[in-house]
């Protein structure tokens, strides 16, 4: 069975992980000098595979070859070796450090730094597959588009040819999207295999010649690209049709609930991490914020849930100015926040009904002075979780128990139960499998049309096209431009993320 | 004596008593570059120091009590690499634990040596033609071999940070393990060495207090450099070179301290300077954002495991 021109070939794959099988007996046949997707959702299992493969994880069960020959791959060393390269999804570049720095990192010589001889290769690499960098630029300098790129050179340096990407597309603008496509052609030709792992349908057409479906952990189908369709890979993706579209009811807008003026907010850091942002929502309206991460649409979103200080520029709720005020005062005053990173927001230990009376806990009818008031929480609970759909063994099994969309689900049930007049939510779907987003998204949309003013923050533009009336891009801190929804399309979105001013709506 | 010659023979002083804090703070540069803190020093400086003391008695050979002085270090940065490392216990916790046992243990191993002479001790050894450069010659170059040794690793470490190899994984090893490990780098493996060369560096800074600097056993005798180390640390924002900088600094103040006593300052108070230095550096650096913007290494005091999701 095993074709001589097979460069990758895993059989029966499979890896538990605790109360998870994230690999189920999986088959992977990759051709040389293919570009081969790995399709399925969050949570299918592709990035185990992968790591697998790369030797970051060890699989329970399952034998690997590598173009024709039975290896054990025990290490990301041994998998270098065999001429695997793997480029994560979070960079795996150390910020402070130079491109060079990062490229030679981890070879077994020279013992002096090999200033020459990585130059030289860095050259030949921009030449051969358009890959240009900048050795003596520091990763932190760079653009997500920028960084990839220092990523894929290193896999190259430490002579790879089966590179896999994962989700090489997460974090770069439209155009950069299109520049690694063409990159990913290009090295295939040049006799490269490329897998790539990925969730959006449209890159499989794209850049792959085939691809393979997971769901749940299995191997549902490998198909070739040019022989499927748009429809059919999502069926067998998700197990069942997908709605590609939402329907979103005409809303009229009422007063304005939020006015943003001037705004300046510090990162981390110490930099401005916003530098004079203005913007208002007017009640029922959802105000998209697009831009690649880390633009200042964290920082943005904090300071207005009160969580981080402003240092210059005023914040009107409703008329009146709540600049600075605490995030208990802001919520009291109607503000709601479904922070980014999950467990935030969350007390993971604390039960189910504990962590939906997180905001109110301290006021009737759940506590009556000093003593809480069991029944009503529990009371409280047992609705939220019914309207919600929350999928908890019962309301006192700790949150940290449920999967990512069920928290979510909690955490969206508790912000949006008591009727804000402001929603701030904030990636609210990264990380979700298509169901939850899908119940997440519908949600937003119900808060609208109760007239909440929504602010959304997201770095998944087709979430932000769907679901936004005005849709604001920031880049640098700043926003971009402000433009009404029907008139946004990918190409200007895409455009100002990468820091092109264009007009205010 | 004039004020000048007050000045030369303090910043003559200066050097030989900021050589211990140089080896400390070289050690611990090296540890937190790696993504570890060691709050030990201060515990293997004074077991650097009895060993050293012990062995120079037993066998009057100040070699070996500096080698057996730069064994014990490293044996307690290996227990502490273990601690923090594999069996991933705070770092904190740890560094304290190896501080109070070093210096309880040292307190016993010592109490037979109080008040006798050192059989023998270094002597300093003017290197020829540069110690008659009027000024810097007898300030630089009239010294003990611990100090010109001291003085050397500075440009050496500097060196193997950021011009090798070496410099590379270690430095990618404190900011990013991650990182590190995907590209190949053994995490564990550099962190254990870096941490073991660490207390090695502090057994050799604690052997020169008893074997050169005041040639005796003192019971606690290091008197806080094992904490001003830490400081050092920190103020010379993890680099060999400000290492150097800070060390002689802190070294200074202690000289300061024993000349302005002479002057009538009251000697408690002086020997509180130090310390008012250390705390006015961790003060300033002690928040997690300051620290970010001095440079600390993104990673300290995170335990890395592999398979975690």
């Amino acid at each position: 069975m095993a074709e001589p021109s097979l460069a990758v070939e895993m059989r029966g794959i499979v890896k538990r992980f605790p109360g998870v099988l994230a690999n189920d007996h999986v088959n992977l046949a990759v051709r040389t000098g293919e570009v081969h997707a790995l399709l399925g959702e969050n949570g299918a299992g592709k990035t185990t595979l992968m790591n697998i493969l790369y030797g970051i994880y060890h699989p329970d069960e399952g034998e690997i070859f590598v173009k024709g020959k039975h290896v054990r791959i025990h290490s990301p060393s041994d998998a270098i070796r065999l001429g695997i390269g793997m480029v994560h999804q979070q960079f795996r570049l150390v910020p402070s450090h130079t491109v060079a720095e990062n490229v030679v990192l981890g070879l077994p010589r020279p013992f002096f730094f090999p200033e020459r001889a990585a130059r030289q290769k860095l050259r030949e690499f921009a030449q051969k597959y358009g890959l240009e960098v900048d050795p003596d630029a520091r990763i932190w300098q760079l653009s997500a588009g920028e960084q990839q790129r220092v990523e894929i050179v290193k896999a190259l340096y430490r002579g790879a040819d089966i590179l896999i990407l994962d989700e090489p597309t997460s974090m770069l603008t439209p155009q950069e999207i299109r520049e690694l496509m063409a990159t990913v052609r290009r090295m295939a030709a040049e006799g490269k295999t490329v897998i790539f792992i990925t969730h959006k349908l449209d890159e499989v057409f794209a850049a792959s010649d085939r691809v393979t479906v997971l769901r749940q952990g299995k191997v549902v189908a490998t198909l070739e690209t040019s022989q499927t369709d748009k429809r059919e890979l999502a069926r067998l993706m998700v197990g069942r049709d997908v709605l590609f579209r939402l329907e979103k009811k005409p809303v009229t807008l009422g007063p304005t609930v939020l006015e943003v003026k001037n705004l300046h907010v510090r990162g981390d850091r110490g930099q401005m991490a916003v530098k004079g942002v203005s913007f208002h929502i007017a009640a029922g309206e959802i105000l998209g914020i697009a831009g690649v991460a880390g633009n200042g649409q964290r920082e943005l979103a904090e300071a207005l849930a009160g969580l981080r200080p402003a240092v210059k520029g005023h914040v009107f709720l409703k008329g009146k100015d709540v600049t600075n005020q605490p995030p208990r005062v802001l919520a009291r005053s109607g503000v709601c926040y479904v922070p980014a990173e999950r467990p935030v927001g969350t007390v993971p230990n604390l039960s189910v009904a504990e962590n939906l009376v997180l905001k109110a806990y301290d006021q009737s009818p759940f506590c009556n002075g000093i003593f809480l008031d069991p029944e009503a929480i529990a009371n409280h609970a047992d609705r939220l979780i019914a309207e919600y759909g929350v999928a908890t063994p019962s309301r006192e099994t700790p949150l940290k128990l449920l999967s990512g969309g069920n928290i979510q689900r909690a955490i969206l049930a508790r912000e949006t139960s008591c009727a804000p007049s402001l929603l701030i939510a904030v990636h609210p779907t990264s990380g979700l499998d298509v169901g939850a987003t899908e119940y997440i998204r519908q949600t937003l949309l119900a808060q609208r049309e109760q007239g909440t003013a929504v602010l959304l923050v997201s770095e998944d533009l087709e979430e932000i096209l769907q679901l936004s009336d005005r849709i604001a891009v920031m880049y640098g801190g700043e926003i971009m431009g402000i433009l009404p929804a029907e008139q946004a399309d990918l190409e200007t979105i895409g455009l100002m993320m990468a820091g092109i001013h264009r007009e205010v709506a | 004596m004039t004020i000048w010659d007050q000045i030369l023979s303090a910043l003559r002083a200066a050097v030989p008593a900021a050589a211990p804090l140089l080896y400390g703070t070289l050690g611990e540069v090296t540890a937190e570059r790696s993504g570890v803190v060691n709050l030990g020093m201060e515990g293997m400086m004074l077991m650097g120091a009895v060993v050293a003391f012990a062995v120079t008695q037993a066998t009057g050979n100040v070699w070996l009590a500096l080698l057996a002085a730069a064994l014990i270090g490293a044996l307690m940065g290996l227990i502490h690499a273990f601690a923090t490392i594999s069996l991933r216990v705070n770092q904190v916790v740890a560094g304290l634990a190896l501080t109070m046992i070093g210096t309880g243990i040292s307190g016993i191993m010592g109490k037979r040596f109080i008040g006798m002479p050192p059989r023998v001790q270094l002597k300093p050894v003017p290197i020829p033609i540069l110690s008659d450069i009027p000024v810097i010659g007898p300030i630089l170059f009239n010294h003990d071999v611990l100090v010109y040794i001291a003085l050397l690793m500075v440009p050496l470490m500097w060196f193997l940070f950021y011009k090798t190899r070496w410099g590379v994984s270690l430095r990618s090893v404190g900011e990013d393990p991650a990182t590190a490990d995907a590209m190949g780098v053994n995490v564990f493996r550099v962190r254990y060495l870096a941490v073991t060369f660490g207390g090695l560096m502090a057994g050799i800074g604690g052997a020169y207090l008893p074997i050169v600097y005041t040639p005796a056993w003192i019971e606690g005798m290091t008197a806080g450099a094992g904490w001003i180390v830490i400081a050092l640390t920190i103020f010379s924002m993890w680099d060999p070179a400000r290492a150097l900088l800070g060390a002689y600094l802190f070294g200074g103040v202690r000289i300061l301290q024993y000349r302005l006593q002479k002057l009538g300052v009251s000697p408690p108070l002086l020997n509180t300077l130090p310390f008012v230095f250390t705390i006015l550096v961790l003060l300033i650096s002690a928040g997690e954002t300051m620290r970010k913007r001095l440079g600390a290494p993104a990673a300290l005091m995170k335990p890395y495991a592999r398979e975690e999701r």
